[in-house]
Parts: C-alpha cells; structure tokens; sequence
C-alpha cells in the first residue's frame, strides 16, 4: 500500500463538507511476514493475538473448575486430587478468568479491534506500544504458567492472594508459586497499561469527522469507560503485589503482623493484612465493571442490530455508563463487610453498592424496551445477547441482597456467594463474549459461523450453565460454605446436597466439553462457511462499511470515512433500507442526530 | 484511603472538564431547522470556534501522556494512601533522613529548571543553548538518581533495614517507585537529546522537549511530597486521614 492510497477524504465540494480534519497516522508498514503477523503493529492483529492468547489461558482455567467440581462432587474418589492440588485449581481458576481471560479478550481483544474501526481511525494512536502491550501480556502469562513447573506449583491462596496465609509455609505454592503470581500479575498491569493508554488517547484524539461523542457506538463508550476504569483501578492491584513481593522476598512487614508459625516466632510485626484487602477490593470490585462495561456496549449494539431497531435511550446508556464507571470505584468495601471495619463503613458502602442497581437497571430496562415490538431476529449473537440479559439480571438481582451488610455476613462464605459472581461476571460477559464472536466474525474472516451449530452451542451453554449455578445458589441458603476441601459430615446439611453437588458437576462438565462445539465451528467455518461480504448483518456502524473484508492495513482503503449520525439508525421510515449506515449522506429532511 | 478520595476529586473535575468542552451536554436535535451535520460541536477532536481559547488540538502523544502520568498519580496516591494506614501501628519508628537527600532534591530542581529553560530555548530554536541544557538536565537527573542509591547504602549502613521496621521498608519502596518512574523518564529524555542532535523536524522535538519537561515537574512534585512524607511532615496530615477512616 502506498501512501497515496492512506489519504484522508476529500470530499468537500460533494456535501459541502470540508476534508477529514483527522491528522494522518504514521503507519508502520511491514516489510516481512514476521512484521505482519508477529510482531505486528495493526491493531486487529493485536486483537487477534489478545483473544487467542486469552482463549488459550482460559481453557486452562476451564480444566481448574472441572478439577474443583470433581473433588466437590465425589470427595476421596481421585487418589491424584489431594487438598494443594484443589487450592491451587481455585485459584488459578480464579485469577486466569477474571484478569487473564475476561480483561484480556473484552479489552485486548474486542478494544483493539473494535475501536479504531467503529470511530473511523487508520489504527490506534501508538501502534508501537500498542504491539508491546501485546508482548508484556504474553510474557506475563508465560511467567503465570511457569508457577505449574516450579517446586511446590502455582499458589494455592485463593484468587484474593489475602495476606498472612498467601506468604506463609504449609499454604500450597508459597515457595515459588506466589512469587511468579505476584510478578505475573505486576507484568500484565505493565502491558495493560500501555493497551490501556491506546484505548482512551485513540478514542479521546483519533475520531474521524462527524463522530461526536454522542454519536458513538455503545459498544465504544463501554470499552472506553472500562479502559479508564482499568486505568485507575489497576495500580490498586500494582501497589499491593509490590508490597507483598517485599513482604515476601525481604521480609519487610507491610502485610505481615507478628506471628508464629511451626512454634518459631516470625520476624514480622505490627503489619496490617487489612491494608492489603483494601488496595486489592480497590482493583477488585471496579474489576467487575471493567469486564461488564465492555460488554453492556456490545450487548446494546447486538440487540439493536439483530432487533433492527435504535437502542431506546442512547443518551441515557451513556450516562448509565459513566454513572457505573464512577459509582464502582467507591464500593470496594462491601468485599469486606466480614473484615471487622467501623459500621458506619458498612452502611456507606451498602448504599453506594445499591446505588449502582439504579443506573444498571436503567440499562436492563432500556434494553427490554428496544426489544419491545422490534423485529427480532433469532441470530446465534442475538441468542447469546439476550441470554446475557436473563443472566446478569439473575445475578445482579443478588447483588441486591449481598450488597445489605446484614444479609451478606451469614451469606458471605457459603456458596450463593459463588453462584451470585459466576452468574454477574463470569456467565454473563462469557455470553457476550460468545455473542459478540459470532457477531463480528464474518467481519474477521469475510465468512460467516455455522447457525446450526452456533444454535446448539448457544442451548447448551445457557441451559447448562444455568444448571450449573442456579442450583448453587439453593446449596449456599443450606449453608454449604464455599473454599472448603472436604465437607465431611455437616448435621445441618441434609443428604440431598449432595447429590445436588453430583448434578452441578455433570452440568458442568457438559458445558464445558460444549465448548467443543464452538471451536470447531470457528475452525471449520475458516474455510467452510458461507461467505459473508461486508455487511451481511445490514448493520448501520463503521466497522461494516469497510472497503475490503477483512479490512486491510489502515482499515478504510483511500478515504476515511465522514459521520452524518449516531449509530441506531433502523427502520428509519423514507428511508431506502431499513438501516442508514453511519456515514451515509444525510437523507432529504432528515433531522440531524 | 482518603488520599484516594482526593485523588478522585481531582480526576473527577478533569473529566467534567473534558466532557463539557467535547459538548456532550448539548441538546443539538432542539435547535429548530438546524441543517449543520458537521457543523459547530460537531466537528471532532477539536473544540468548538465558539469556546474560542481552546484553539487546535493538543497532539495525541501530550494527550497521552496526560493519561499516563494520571495512572501514574494513582499508583503513589495509593503508595501514599498506604503509608499513612500503616503509620498508625504502635511499631512504627521513622528512620532519620539521610543528609544526602537535601542534595539531592537540589538537583532535581535544577534538572526540572534546565528542563524548563530548555523548552523555552526549543521554543526559540536556540540549538546551542537549547543541546547544552538538555545535557545538564540529563547529568542532573543522573545525579540525583547516584544519590538516591548512597541514602540507601546509608541507612543500611547504619542499621535500618527494610525487614527492620515498615518505615524503613516504606522509605525505600517509595524511593524505588520514584526512582524507577524518573529512569522511565530518562530513556524519553535520551531520546529528545538524540533528536536534538538529528533534528529535522523542529515541530516534534519542540513537543519531545515540552513533554520530558511536563514529566519533570510531575517527578519534581512527587518528589517533594516524598520528602515531606519522609520527614514527617505530613504526619498531622496522615493521622486526620485515619481518624477519617475509623
């Protein structure tokens, strides 16, 4: 491509509009294949390596929950699943799904693909450090499973890493273990980071012509208010894995207050675990939100898509979003209601907690109202989208309860607590994730997944993971703690949890092995689906209007594109389809948006 | 955690800030018969003509380091955040203030002021002056950086060790961060001098040398709230902040 081909549009004397006032992007243009497919600076590369990166991690963690679910179903069956096997399993299970899945894929992935194409840029604003974010991420996950080869394996202290017990002896992995979590978990802030700063300066300075702020995509504003949450949010987690990789290296006593341990009195004193729960609930709780703006974005933009019809309240969701983004910062207590914190901290952060409920029922509200008397088409994304209503509302209902301090300090280490966060933040964004693939692949690859089998994928996984959870939320009411080994003989348990323990492991691993499905599909529709051209959804945003499928190096071919309105126009009545693209020119008395 | 609180604030008021100039409050669709689809708040990355002082556009490397140094911000607010919650523990005992610091702060404010007088001779396109300045910013800065490590050696020497006390620990965890952000900024720092030497492009080293100087004085700033931390000067300061708390 040469650079005659990279200019800006010049259209000015055709609408009376004068030519893109966006400056030109430095281009990297590679030379070898390993430039172009390595070390690659074109941020759908980058997506692409992210999302396979994080896929590849996340089925690892897949394989942890399935060794959970065993031992928690047949406890003594398996010789090999002794109780540091099983710590260790929960917490890898948890911190490669929260940080090195969900972040990964919804911010590395769908952030680096989406955003320059759905504003109207060449590529992000700093490809360079956009590629190293990239590199820093891949090495931090190589660092994470390096802990499986050290002596003693990974960390076995929960995903929560909670001070003293994650540093001291007798807790599995505090030889090695911990050390490689806490410097893999340091690299992967470095790396996000750098992607983080693409992410905000690329939508803040790189938006083509036309395209306002309120003319953006949903699935935009979410990945942006995600990435500026994660920015701020993610040295909570920096800060505290430094302190802790002092408390652990050279035994300083930041964490640590005086303790024996095997009779030795240690030479720590005076150290607050306390402290270390609050940097970490920090970065905790906006975390969920970080994973759930992203994909709020993407399910608005799905259903309006697959509905045909313009989200109800765009101005609203994009006040919901940032009213969420700035709210979750100030909740990260209620992770601690059990810690033995001043009342009245409780009672602040309960309401700030339920406070959240409002802007994020304003968006379920005004998602069930697009799809009222829409023309809803049953698509494998739409399937998937409006399974993540079903699932967030389900699980966000309760948050309502646990967000009450004096329900959440009887619920707190039982099992509904585990139902309530897998069906929030791990069942719904996997949705959306799902969706969003089926969604945006025929974009990806010029070809479209196979509807049959996306059908049945989606029937399993929706089902399956409701029986996984919904169940667990009757078993955690029981008082079925959670993070237990062993249950032994509990008189207040009846027998039936038991066997409820046996049909959440079967679901289990049914949905996990489900996932199959998916796999093939996305390999075998490579080279066998249908071919989908450039916009076989007849959607209205950028990433659709491209010249080539996929779209090449610089994303528009010669001309940037020109914004005339936001982003839902569907069903727009004189209008000659049912959807005007966003850079289509203006219609003869149409109203400005 | 009520340094957070503060830290927000000031997030906060930029945000309001940057929203309000980007027009998302403006209700264009009530102006009757408006036919302007680009016209006035429309048009992007640039502020309306009609909020006039704005003018173009910063460029995306100041926007961007603007985000950074925020990021930056909240990694020693919380640094800070941290060490006024630990400070309340009985075991606490500040180590003294190694002399060398005083010195070395003096030549972090000469690198911050070479850095400034180097923006300006960038601005006047004074070559010379403008090469000479950067390199007594660049030894400055190294100097401070040779004598942040001999205050370490010192308390070492002397017996405070970081396993010893959570203040010495603090001390040198603070001075680490600070110290490992300013060598992030020197490798920029050797790369404006590099282009100063090659300069083809007047426009993008006057904005290299503009950036280091905006990431100097943020360095110089923390700095000194460092020391005052280190000194005990904020200890007033930090004890209302867990009187807040509890």
């Amino acid at each position: 491509m040469t650079d005659a081909t990279l200019s800006d549009a010049t259209v000015a004397g055709e609408h009376g509009v004068p030519p893109a006032e966006v400056p030109e992007l430095d281009l990297y243009h590679p030379h070898s294949w390993l430039g172009k497919y390595v070390f690659s600076q074109d941020a759908k590369y980058i997506a692409i390596q992210y999302g396979g990166t994080a896929t590849a991690v996340g089925l690892l963690g897949l394989v942890m929950s399935w060794i959970i679910r065993l031992q928690l179903a047949f406890p003594g069956s398996f010789s090999w699943l002794d109780a540091n096997l099983y710590y260790q399993a929960v917490t890898m299970h948890g911190m490669i799904m929260v940080v090195y899945l969900l972040t990964a894929v919804l911010l590395g992935g769908f952030g680096n693909y989406l955003i320059p194409l759905m504003v109207g840029a060449r590529d992000m604003v700093f490809p360079f450090v956009n590629m190293l974010s990239y590199w820093v991420f891949l090495l931090a996950v190589i660092v994470l499973l390096a802990s499986y080869f050290v002596p003693g394996g990974p960390t076995g202290a929960g995903w929560t890493l909670y001070p003293p017990q994650a540093i001291m002896t007798g807790t599995p992995g505090h030889d090695g273990g911990i050390i490689l979590m806490l410097i893999s978990l340091a690299l992967f802030i470095v790396g996000f980071t750098m992607g983080g700063l693409n992410y905000v300066v690329t939508v803040l300075q790189a938006r083509t012509r036309g395209m306002t702020l309120m003319r953006m995509p949903l699935t935009v504003w979410g990945i942006f208010a995600a990435a500026v949450l994660a920015l701020l949010a993610f040295p909570g987690l920096l800060v505290a894995a430094i302190m802790m990789l002092f408390d652990r290296l050279l035994g300083t006593s930041f964490f640590m207050p005086a303790m024996v341990e095997f009779g030795e009195l240690k030479n720590t004193v005076g150290g607050s675990p306390i402290l270390f729960q609050h940097l970490f609930w920090f970065f905790g709780h906006p975390e969920v939100y970080i994973v759930a703006l992203p994909a709020f974005g993407i399910v608005s933009d799905i259903i309006a898509t697959h509905a045909r019809k313009n989200i109800f309240g765009y101005r609203m969701m994009v006040w919901a979003i940032i009213a969420i983004g700035v709210l979750s910062l100030i909740v990260w207590g209620h992770h601690m209601y059990v810690s033995g914190m001043n009342p009245w901290f409780g009672f602040f952060f309960a309401v700030t907690t339920l406070a959240i409920a409002v802007p994020t029922a304003l968006k379920v509200y005004n998602w069930v109202l697009t799809l009222w008397r829409a023309d809803i088409h049953f698509t494998t994304p739409m399937l998937f989208a409006l399974g993540f209503l079903v699932t967030f509302t389900n699980g966000g209902l309760t948050g309502l309860y646990l967000g009450n301090v004096i329900v959440d300090v009887p619920l707190s280490a039982t099992m509904f607590v585990v139902a309530h966060f897998h069906m929030v933040m791990g069942v719904a964004p996997i949705m959306v994730i799902l969706g969003a693939i089926y969604h945006w692949y025929p974009k990806m690859t010029g070809r479209m997944m196979d509807e049959r089998l996306g059908k049945i994928h989606f029937w399993i996984t929706f089902l399956g993971a409701y029986a996984v959870f919904f169940p667990m939320h009757y078993l955690g009411i029981l008082g079925v703690p959670r993070r237990f080994y062993e249950l032994g003989e509990i008189s207040w348990l009846p027998p039936s949890a038991a066997t409820l323990n046996v049909f959440i492991t079967v679901a289990a691993l049914t949905v996990g092995a489900a996932q199959a499905i998916f796999f093939f599909n996305v390999f075998w529709s490579l080279r066998h689906g249908k071919p989908s051209g450039s916009n076989p959804w007849r959607a209205t945003t950028l990433e659709w209007q491209t010249a080539e499928t996929p779209p090449g190096h610089g994303n528009f071919g010669r001309e940037l594109p020109i914004v005339y309105r936001w982003a839902y126009a569907y069903s727009v009545p004189g209008a000659p389809e049912d959807f005007l693209p966003q850079n289509a020119p203006p219609l003869k008395g149409e109203h400005a948006t | 955690m009520s340094v957070m609180g503060l830290f927000f604030l000031f997030i906060a008021s930029i945000v309001v800030l940057w929203l309000a100039r980007e027009g998302v409050m403006s209700a264009n669709w009530l102006e009757e018969g408006s036919a302007n689809w680009l016209e006035e708040g429309e048009s992007v990355g640039v502020a309306k003509a009609s909020s006039g002082s704005v003018g173009a556009p910063p460029p995306a490397a100041k926007v961007g380091l603007g985000v950074f140094l925020a990021v930056a911000l909240c990694v020693f607010s919380l640094l800070t955040a941290a060490f006024f919650m630990r400070m309340g523990s009985p075991d606490w005992q500040s180590p003294p203030l190694p002399r060398i610091l005083w010195l070395n702060t003096a030549f972090l404010i000469a690198s911050s002021i070479a850095l400034q007088w180097a923006y300006f001779a960038a601005e006047l396109d004074d070559e010379a002056r403008l090469r000479l300045l950067l390199k007594i910013a660049a030894a400055t800065s190294g100097c401070f950086l040779l004598g942040q490590l001999w205050a370490w050696k010192d308390l070492i020497a002397e017996g405070y060790y970081a396993a010893s006390n959570a203040a010495n620990a603090f001390f040198f965890l603070l001075t680490a961060i600070h110290g490992l952000h300013l060598l992030g900024g020197l490798v920029a720092l050797a790369r404006t001098i590099d282009k100063a030497w090659r300069a083809v492009d007047r426009a993008a080293l006057q904005t290299s040398v503009e950036l280091c100087t905006i990431y100097w004085h943020f360095v110089l700033a923390i700095w000194l709230v460092i020391l005052a931390m280190l000194a005990g000067e904020m200890n007033a300061f930090g004890a209302l902040c867990r009187q807040v708390l509890s």
